[in-house]
């Protein structure tokens, strides 16, 4: 099972739906690993939607699973991409040429949804435009307060900056234009005093 | 009258203290014997003479210390102080209201001559005198809110105003309680507030932002917050948290009157006017618990509102570790006798 509850969180922590059919001149989607299912449903509630949808996928450690999947539904164009890192360049070359009326579907982990996001708002799509599910990983993507440097996929509670190297503690405070979430020292006040860390939401 | 500035620090050797004249002004924030969250605002529009309400900009005797310091931690993290390309007007808006308030309020300290938009300020206690065009960013050394933010005490977030909601889309923040401009910059009202515990269930944010979207010019609103600081520590950010925060640990019974300090926050609003942008400027104050009881009431009072603070708001304040000793220190200037209603010494 692809779907997670997240529990109830402070105003800053994104809330995320459920891919809806919208009708629209194209449709862009993004997704990563088991994001794919969700663009599975929104072709099978609206199977025409395909048809005028350029689709960004990221299998992560799924491999063909989902690609093969994906190709069935013949979008009008598919590129399975290495990472999300990798395809930035190409969506935003489609944000530049985007009219009126696109609609942006992205799907899977926070870090792809916050950054894709991040990058469809600064080239002018209006939030309402967009439209998020999350599927998969509950791993975040996190900002290291101190260095600034990212940590991708953090699965676990305290973690270490892949940068700096401290010990951080994992915040629910949200930067949409960070696409991160925040981690701050945990044994500044004790050091050395770092906690067994412990996987998010268990 | 004429501010005699002292040449302090607010770092390493701590040379940070407060003149006798700095005590008795001191914003104490505690009008009765306990606290909660509450809205709190009231007009900025003046207060007691001497008092830190009597000016729109309060310069004291840290002023020129207290730049010094910003100058530090800006060169250490340029991060601290961001606008977002749309915010430009409203920092030309902040330039001419602190330049336009301080030469009027301290006209022995600071001067501003306009001649159309060729402008000539003034700063006579950082020796500052430049000519520049108003709305003319290439004839300033920064851009026109670093610039005058530069030379003005306490931080300051430039909000802007849209969709009913007001968005943090500009600031200079050095002197802060522990959050980062660097990682709240364009969130909004409720965004930026939600690590804030409690509050938001109290309907405080609401209540707080309809209030603020109402503010108009030349009608400013000013509330206190306030915390608790080891060391007159201005920079508590959370960049640096790695760094200062093991300075909590060096409180002991003994040297708490001299090393815990009460900050308070003076939180004022303005409405600016050609970007329809509110600027927030949060004025630091420190002071020394030694220094704070020498007014009987405040330390009676004090002691009150730290022992019986909610559990959530001292974590959230970050002294929970240090309570049992700050409580114990000051339950020795408290006599049990009342206290009377409002902030003022007796």
């Amino acid at each position: 099972m692809s779907k997670f509850n997240f529990p109830d969180s402070i105003t800053s922590r994104p809330v995320y739906g459920t891919l809806e059919p919208r009708p629209g001149k194209s449709h862009l989607m993004i997704a990563d690993a088991e994001g794919a299912e969700a663009l599975l449903d929104l072709a099978k509630a609206d199977p025409g939607v395909m048809a005028k949808a350029h689709v960004i996928y990221i299998p992560k450690g799924t491999g063909t699973k989902y690609s093969d999947q994906l190709a069935a539904l013949k979008p009008a164009i598919l590129h399975i991409s290495p990472s999300y890192g990798s395809s930035v360049q190409r969506f935003q070359r489609i944000l530049s040429d985007a009219h009126m009326g696109l609609q942006i579907y992205l799907a899977g982990t926070e870090g792809l949804m916050g950054q894709a996001m991040q990058e469809a708002v600064s080239a002018g799509i209006p939030h309402s435009a967009i439209q998020t599910e999350h599927r998969g990983s509950v791993a975040r993507r996190m900002q290291c307060v101190h260095c600034k440097g990212i940590t991708e996929d953090v699965m676990t509670d305290p973690f270490v900056c892949s940068h700096c190297g401290l010990n951080l503690f994992v915040r629910d405070h949200y930067s949409r234009r960070l696409a991160a979430f925040q981690g701050v020292c945990i044994d500044a006040e004790d050091p050395g005093e770092v906690p067994e860390p412990v996987e998010l939401y268990k | 009258m004429s501010i005699q500035f002292r040449d302090e620090t607010f770092r390493d050797t701590y040379t940070f203290r407060n003149s006798e004249w700095a005590i008795r002004r001191f914003p104490f924030p505690f009008h009765e014997d306990s606290y909660m969250y509450s809205v709190n605002m009231e007009p900025h529009k003046g207060g007691r003479e001497g008092s830190v309400y009597e000016n729109r900009f309060d310069v004291d005797e840290h002023y020129v210390s207290e730049m010094k310091d910003r100058a530090i931690v800006l060169a250490e993290d340029p991060l601290r102080c961001q606008s977002l390309p749309h915010m430009t007007l409203a920092g030309w808006d902040l330039l001419e209201l602190i330049m336009v308030a301080k030469s009027e309020d301290y006209p022995d300290l600071f001067e501003l001559h306009r001649d159309g938009n060729n402008w000539h300020w003034i700063n006579k206690p950082m020796g500052i005198d430049q000519k520049f065009v108003f709305m003319d960013e290439t004839t300033l050394p920064y851009g026109p809110m670093e610039y005058i933010t530069r030379q003005t005490q306490g931080d300051f977030a430039v909000l802007d105003q849209r969709d009913d909601n007001l968005w943090m889309d500009a600031g200079m923040v050095t002197t802060q309680a522990d959050w980062s401009l660097d990682f709240d910059i364009g969130m909004n009202f409720f965004e930026w507030h939600a690590p804030v515990p409690l509050a938001h269930e109290m309907g405080v944010f609401k209540r707080a932002l309809k209030f603020l979207l109402n503010i108009q010019q030349g009608a400013p609103a000013r509330r206190l917050n306030w915390t608790m600081t080891v060391n007159p520590l201005l920079d508590t950010s959370p960049e640096n948290y790695h760094k200062w925060g093991i300075q909590k640990t060096t409180l002991t019974p003994e040297n708490c009157g001299e090393k815990q300090h009460l900050r308070v926050e003076l939180q004022t609003f303005f409405r600016l006017p050609r970007s329809n942008a509110l600027v927030f400027p949060i004025r630091c104050y420190l002071i020394r618990l030694e220094d704070l009881v020498t007014v009987p009431k405040w330390g009676r009072r004090l002691h009150r509102v730290i022992r019986d603070l909610p559990e959530e708001l001292a974590t959230y304040k970050g002294f929970i570790r240090n309570r049992p000793i700050i409580v114990d220190y000051l339950s020795k200037f408290d006599d049990g006798s009342p206290t009377s209603p409002g902030v003022w010494p007796d």
